[in-house]
């Protein structure tokens, strides 16, 4: 009966993405007693829209030989004007080592374009060196995959040693093997890598697609390899059938 | 030890609940005592079809809402010993069937009866999610035409993802393939697809192909399962899907155009 009750309770909570409007208070210079005067210049034009405000602090644009930061102060200045810090913006190994120290959520300054361009050569970050693309297995599926089923090889190939029924769906990062009848729909390379391939035994698909250019059973019904063993690649962005 | 088997299709009209009515029968003239469960809530057919509408007193969603026990529910058929029915409500829709409320009422028949069939509605929702649930083994009603095929093929994949074996990851539900309204004379002028085409299409095992009968018709019009009617073709058939249900090899008939003798070219004449 367990297993009932773990079935029937509904989840209680749910992920979800969103994009807030926030605003960002990004500091030219850390100078804390001017800023407390400005910001309450500042706050006094609108109460209404500080009052409460969660905001991001940006200290990412300060020079780097700008005052040490005293986090703490810098945040009881912005409660006092009514506004909620939600997290920092900084790059500088201190500030963040501070913020953690606080609790306060860091994130890494906005794109790179919005970048000053360093100065200095010892600026320049060296960028690790690409990570060899580790080896993931491909997907073998060995029973049939019925109408209404969707199947994705994330990041790999994928191989059915069974028949795949019309309305079923095929996806694959990488090529798609099909051993048994291919009457489904089979997408290969659907993260736009054109080397994909599609091979089956038996080529009576609804759909091939490779990298997003496609052909309908329509057309492939008209091909002569319709029900023989098919290669299909992409040449020159247009699917290209041939026999196996 | 007792089996739950569900009778499902995915598309209406196909003939579960004549097949459900027909292999119950059978596996109880056979000695096994079992009980067939109508899971059409609010379109009650199987009463009928057994003959036994006018009996129904409580139904399958009283046993769950606790309004009548389990034996009091259940009807006897009148013509078999071993035979039982639970019918659905007419009344009520396929809300009023609960996932814990199925689970209990068929927990309590398997332990009465050796097989407990689910006739399962039309359809992928609710009904026959809930139908399928539990099953052990399924048959499969196809016609043989490509929007039945294609939605038995689609109940096909929800039995071995949605099923409870499924999501324990027991061994899944046994799969047969029952073939029913079959031709053999259209699909010799090609407008049938064959018993061959259907097996490829959906690759599992054929447990019975019932051919098209005057037969099929009469019975359920008087409320007697096609099975009973043994100088049938259709009854015929249904007897061999259930020993072939029961583990026997038995060869299948009525595959192929039946040879007519010289009198009946000469006079026509209708089986």
């Amino acid at each position: 009966m367990n297993q009932v009750n773990n079935l029937e309770q509904a989840p209680v909570f749910q992920l979800k993405g969103s994009m807030l409007a926030l605003t960002i208070l990004e500091l030219t210079t850390i100078d804390l007693e001017h800023l407390d005067i400005q910001l309450a210049d500042k706050v006094e034009q609108a109460p209404q829209f500080f009052q409460d405000a969660p905001i991001i602090l940006a200290i990412d644009k300060c020079a780097e030989n700008d005052n040490p930061l005293d986090l703490q102060r810098l945040l009881s200045i912005c409660r006092k004007h009514g506004m909620l810090p939600l997290a920092l913006r900084a790059v500088s190994p201190e500030h963040i080592q501070a913020a953690k120290a606080l609790d306060l959520a860091v994130i890494p300054p906005t794109g790179a374009r919005e970048r000053p361009v360093a100065l200095h050569p010892k600026d320049t970050v060296v960028p690790p060196p690409a990570a060899e693309p580790s080896y993931i297995p491909a997907k073998i599926i060995t029973h049939p995959i019925r109408s209404g089923q969707q199947i994705y090889a994330k990041g790999t190939d994928l191989i059915v040693m069974a028949a795949v029924s019309a309305g079923a769906e095929l996806l694959a990062d990488g090529h798609i093997h099909v051993y048994g009848p291919l009457r489904g729909r089979a997408l290969a390379g659907i993260n736009g890598n054109t080397e994909a391939r599609i091979f089956c035994q038996y080529m009576g698909a609804e759909m091939l697609s490779i990298a997003g250019h496609y052909k309908v059973a329509e057309d492939l019904r008209r091909d002569p390899l319709w029900g023989k063993a098919t290669q299909i690649c992409l040449v020159k962005e247009q699917l290209e059938l041939s026999a196996l | 030890m007792s089996k739950i088997l569900v009778v499902t299709s995915g598309k209406g009209g196909v003939g579960k609940t004549t097949t459900s009515a027909a292999i119950g029968t059978g596996l109880a003239l056979r000695g096994h005592r079992t009980v067939i469960v109508d899971f059409d809530v609010g379109l009650r057919n199987l009463d009928l079809i057994m003959g036994c509408e006018r009996r129904v007193v409580y139904d399958f969603v009283n046993v769950i809402n606790g309004d009548a026990t389990l034996n009091q529910a259940l009807i006897k058929d009148k013509r078999l010993e071993n035979l039982y029915i639970l019918a659905a409500s007419q009344t009520r829709d396929k809300d009023a069937l609960t996932q814990e409320g199925v689970e209990k009422v068929l927990t309590e028949l398997a332990e009465q009866f050796e097989y407990v069939i689910c006739d399962s509605p039309a359809g992928i929702e609710k009904g026959a999610h809930l139908a399928m649930y539990l099953a052990d083994a399924a048959i499969v009603v196809t016609n043989p035409e490509v929007s039945s095929v294609r939605d038995s093929d689609r109940m096909l994949g929800l039995l071995s993802s949605k099923s409870k074996r499924a999501e324990e990851g027991r061994e899944p539900i046994t799969e047969h393939l029952l073939l029913t309204r079959y031709s053999p004379e259209r699909v010799e002028r090609g407008e049938m697809l064959s018993v061959e085409d259907v097996e490829e299409i959906l690759s599992i095992q054929m447990i019975g192909v019932i051919p098209e009968s005057q037969a099929v018709l009469k019975a359920s019009n008087q409320g007697v399962p096609v099975i009973l009617d043994e100088d049938s073709d259709a009854g015929q058939a249904y007897s061999d899907a259930v020993e072939r249900l029961l583990g026997k090899d038995v060869p299948h008939r009525f595959l192929d155009v039946p040879k007519k003798g010289f009198l009946k070219r000469m006079f026509g004449g209708k089986e």
